[in-house]
């Protein structure tokens, strides 16, 4: 039990700030454009895909730098081109560019990597085994993903709170017209956070990768989790982006370590009163709990969590 | 506008709809004249919310699926007991259970616009989508639930085996809920729903509830999209999980703004055009989902308003007779579009070849009928030139629209009112 509880919190802390890693740059973007990008997961598989290419050829320690940049590139240079133009027509056109973008990139990546998932495995350097509790062990790329997370969560907070960049981003996160009226290039800052926010998905993708699994559907498995993530949170709210992501990391990774079912607790007849619902195991219906959680925060207090801002 | 100038849409539209299948005769157009027909309820369905009431749903499909399979149940439920009720009944059916769910799912969803709606009906969509995977009782696992439509009681001694005979069911549906869903757009509610899309603050101020308006535009949504299920039911005689899920979703999504969400006929554009090509274009080429998806951003970029809007945006100019002066614009701009078209398709036929296909089938290729070899660098650098050729030359013939618009509206404008 004391096992299950350990290592569940350990996977579920680890899974709960790799969603962050995403969260955080959405909720960035979000914040400062109104736009909230559905192509975001999207970056996070391309920083996948990108991280097995170029550990393949290269290594995975080159990979490591070298994808999350390509991936804010490609993230700049979609809002320079896509983004900026559309922003003319309103908020709705920017949401369904960026949805019909997240389409193509799924497309383009089945075209070039096929549909299977490739082969992206942990780099020899760090496949070993990191401690051992109750006779389970626990591999160390794992430690090193969650050291990865935590790093940039720090430099996150840092930049934010302590740098000039930072103040100019907080400050734009909530009076846009008057950071441009004191002189910053805001269209320009536009497409940097957009393409920071980018670059970390893809930071997530390349480290993400190897452990879960790379395949085209990767990014369409995630996107509406990530949606719930910085709802439940409060759009906009940095705090609660973070909060939501280790409650949801947690809560999807216990339900999965939770094989008992309605049928378990009240008997075997409980599958003639509930049907479907009386055999189901609580790990079978992990997937829709983000949903649930959703749903229920929304009906409960509209603003998410640690919300402010309605819309 | 004449009383005759009102009905003549419609009486059009009919004809169109009655005489389609005796054109286009063989099986397989027969079946997507079908499916079109049944496209269109859904588009204009969605297009309630999209268009007339400013609320982007990436959820729509549920409600279409949910009344799906609950029709189709209630097909099985009426051969097993035998019941006196006729196939053409049963898309009320799915219309019943997809206002039910519109009702329940609204009421929770609808309280806010904008983002927050969005991403409710994403959560719901994702809910019901992974739901309907666990209860296989009711939606039959992957396999689906199938029914067999020819076993309910003759309805005036038609048993709608044929294709035929479901397409002109389909067809009748299709007619009363393009006339009941426009007949809503002229009533006062109707109004309300345009009035919220445009400023929820002034609409509660004038006295509506702009939550309760969007709840009954969303419910009403719910029933029309439901009916497209019924029907959907009864034409493929198999519901399965994928109709719930996020894919139909977004391809109604996509017929209803490439179509056009501001024009009232806008989606039935989309979703004939859609229809087609998901059905066509799958055989032609193996990258068809990517043309899709360029489409819609290519149509989100430069033509908000869908086909229909950007056609709405010429009827000033046609009603004042000044239309002619754009042709000679448009035709002289459309050589370089066409080039820069098909050195796109070329393009991406030719990754799709070297990338997916050249495996297994060998470099020989043909696009357009022409054979070339995807190993050679002729057929690429042709490609190359063709599009960038096209997009440079489209860039100078621009300014010759821009020029044929400034015109035309002066003319326009100097004309008395």
């Amino acid at each position: 039990m004391l096992e299950i509880i350990t290592f569940s919190t350990l996977n579920g802390v680890l899974y709960g700030m790799v969603l962050f890693m995403l969260a955080s740059g959405l909720t960035l973007i979000f914040s400062m454009m109104g736009v909230l990008n559905f192509a975001h997961a999207s970056f996070y598989m391309l920083g996948a895909y990108f991280g097995f290419e170029i550990s393949r050829r290269i290594g995975f320690w080159p990979a490591l730098i070298v994808a999350p940049i390509l991936v804010g590139i490609v993230g700049a240079l979609v809002e320079r081109f896509g983004l900026r133009r559309v922003h003319k027509f309103g908020h709705v056109p920017e949401l369904l560019f960026t949805f019909g973008l997240a389409f193509v990139i799924e497309e383009v990546v089945q075209m070039i990597w096929g549909k299977l998932p490739v082969d992206y495995r942990v780099p020899p350097s760090l496949d070993f085994t990191a401690f051992r509790l109750f006779d389970t062990t626990y591999p160390a790329y794992k430690m090193f993903m969650l050291a990865i997370a935590i790093g940039m969560f720090v430099a996150l907070l840092v930049v934010l709170n302590k740098t000039r960049v930072g103040l100019i981003i907080q400050a734009s996160l909530t009076h846009p017209n008057t950071v441009a009226m004191l002189g910053h290039d805001v269209p320009t800052i536009f497409m940097a956070v957009f393409g920071a926010g980018s670059a970390l998905a893809g930071l997530a993708g390349v480290i993400a990768g190897p452990a879960f699994v790379t395949q085209p559907a990767m990014a369409a498995l995630l996107g509406p989790i990530l949606f719930v993530v910085i709802v439940v949170g409060g759009l906009g709210s940095l705090g609660g982006a973070f909060a939501a992501s280790l409650l949801i990391g947690l809560v999807q990774t216990f339900a999965v370590a939770i094989n008992g079912s309605l049928a378990d607790i009240f008997g075997a007849s409980a599958a003639d009163w509930f049907g479907d619902l009386g055999t189901v195991t609580v790990a079978q219906i992990a997937p829709i709990i983000p949903y649930f959680l959703l749903v229920l925060v929304l009906i409960i207090k509209p603003t998410g969590l640690f919300g402010t801002r309605e819309t | 506008m004449s009383a005759l100038g009102k009905i003549a849409p419609w009486i059009i539209l009919a004809i169109l709809l009655a005489v389609a299948p005796l054109v286009f005769t063989s099986g397989t157009s027969r079946t997507m004249l079908s499916i079109m027909a049944l496209s269109i309820i859904f588009a204009l369905s969605y297009n309630m919310l999209l268009g007339q009431t400013g609320l982007l749903s990436f959820g729509h499909a549920v409600y279409y699926g949910l009344g799906g399979f609950v029709a189709i149940h209630a097909m099985n439920t009426v051969i097993r007991n035998k019941y006196a009720i006729p196939l053409p009944v049963i898309p009320l059916i799915g219309g019943a259970a997809g206002l039910f769910f519109g009702i329940v799912f609204g009421s929770v969803s609808t309280r806010r616009a904008g983002t927050v709606f969005s991403m409710i009906s994403l959560g719901l969509g994702e809910l019901v989508a992974s739901s309907a995977l666990i209860l296989r009782t009711f939606f039959g696992g992957e396999e689906g639930i199938t029914t067999n439509r020819s076993r309910l009681a003759p309805f005036f001694g038609y048993k709608f085996g044929p294709q035929i005979e479901v397409y002109y069911l389909i067809a009748c549906w299709c007619f009363v809920c393009i006339l009941l869903m426009y007949a809503i757009t002229r009533t006062p509610f109707g109004r309300m729903c345009n009035a919220v899309r445009e400023n929820p603050e002034r609409a509660e101020f004038v006295g509506y509830s702009a939550r309760m308006v969007r709840f009954i535009a969303f419910s009403l949504a719910g029933l029309f999209a439901g009916i497209a299920g019924g029907l959907a039911a009864l034409n493929f005689e198999i519901m399965n999980t994928q109709s719930i899920g996020a894919v139909q979703s977004g391809l109604v999504l996509l017929m209803t703004f490439v179509g056009g969400a501001g024009v009232f006929f806008g989606p039935i554009i989309g979703a004939v055009l859609i229809t087609f090509l998901q059905i066509t274009l799958s055989d032609v080429t193996g990258a068809w989902q990517l043309y899709f998806g360029l489409m819609f951003i290519l149509v989100v970029m430069y033509s908000p308003g869908g086909i229909a809007g950007w056609l709405a945006l010429h009827e000033p100019l046609y009603r004042g007779r000044q239309l002619g002066r754009l042709i000679p614009a448009y035709l002289i701009n459309a050589v370089p579009l066409v080039v820069m078209i098909v050195g796109g398709i070329l393009l991406i036929e030719l990754a799709d070849w070297i990338l997916v296909k050249a495996e297994t089938e060998g470099p020989g290729m043909s696009v357009f009928g022409i054979v070339m070899n995807s190993n050679s660098i002729v057929p690429w650098i042709i490609a190359i030139i063709l599009f960038f050729g096209g997009a440079f030359a489209l860039r100078a013939t621009w300014p010759r629209v821009q020029d044929a618009w400034g015109v035309a509206l002066a003319r326009l404008r100097e004309q008395p009112a």
